[in-house]
């Protein structure tokens, strides 16, 4: 990985029921996750995605650009807006540093409809330098 | 400043298993056999399947979820979104692996009308290794 390199860009649909799948996963079953109706009663348009399971998206770019999941070392992201069932969503990262030590700084964000639902999304890669970028 | 900054809540010990790991794998989209087939991982070098990073979720919710509803931390949870999220990864965690997380509030700040709770998760395996430290930012409208 060089700087200025593209990983792969990585899309996903999440399925009409993944909030669910991943409420069981994760343990978090906050209703406005898996419930529309309850959603609703607060004000979204229906159940939204969990953050974290949009972060999870960030995260496999970056391991399955490297090939390694051991390779990611940090990711930090923000939050904004909700990102919502049975819309396509695109991750796309670009290497912005190459450190002395071989770590790749990767940034990133994810968007769905047009609109940032992560954004400044920051990995560090071990070994970066080193690796392949499965661009796409 | 909170009198809520500095508290820290008591160490949780997580039992990772095998079918977990590849419940939230499956769940995530992860398509890597180092997360999904013991064979692959064992062929890889490892002695079970590897948990994909952002497992973390998974080992340090029993820690930072009674953070977040503890009342003297004052959490409004009706009104709370998740704002930010970072975690550093020390060695990869597999099934077998006993990891222990100790959670504190670290910072209680407001502006704009919203009040930030950050917390940081410090979670060790059992050979005492840090396995990941987690920063975690909640956001609470109409603070």
């Amino acid at each position: 990985m060089r700087e200025g390199d593209a990983l792969l860009e990585l899309t996903i649909t999440p399925d009409r029921y993944v909030t669910v799948r991943y409420a069981g996963a994760s343990g978090d079953f906050n209703p406005i996750h898996i419930d529309d109706e309850f959603a609703r009663s607060v004000g979204l348009p229906g159940r939204i995605l969990h953050g974290l399971w949009t972060m999870a998206q960030v995260a496999r770019a970056v391991t399955e650009s490297a090939g390694d999941p051991a390779a990611l070392k940090r990711l930090e992201v923000q939050f904004r807006g909700m990102a919502l069932p049975e819309h396509e969503i695109t991750v796309t990262s670009t290497v912005k540093e190459v450190r002395a030590d071989g770590t790749a700084v990767v940034v990133a964000h994810a968007e769905q409809n047009g609109k940032k639902i992560i954004r400044g999304a920051r990995a560090e890669i071990e070994g970066g330098a080193g690796a392949e970028p499965a661009a796409s | 400043m909170s009198e809520a900054v500095g508290r820290t809540f008591p160490p949780v010990t997580y039992a990772v298993g095998r079918e977990k790991i590849r419940e939230y794998a499956v769940a995530v989209g992860e398509t890597n056999p180092l997360h999904l087939d013991v064979g692959a991982a064992r062929a890889a070098g490892f002695d079970d399947v590897v948990a994909p990073p952002m497992f973390a979720v998974v080992y340090a919710a029993p820690s930072i979820m009674p953070a977040l509803f503890d009342p003297d931390i004052g959490i409004d949870f009706a009104r709370m979104v998740h704002g930010g999220q970072a975690f550093a990864w020390g060695p990869l965690v597999v099934a077998g692996d006993e990891v222990t997380t100790e959670c504190e509030c670290t910072d209680v700040s407001e502006r704009g009308g919203l009040a930030f709770f950050v917390f940081e998760t410090r979670s060790d395996n059992q050979r005492g290794e840090r396995v990941c430290t987690g920063t975690w930012t909640n956001i609470v409208r109409g603070a």
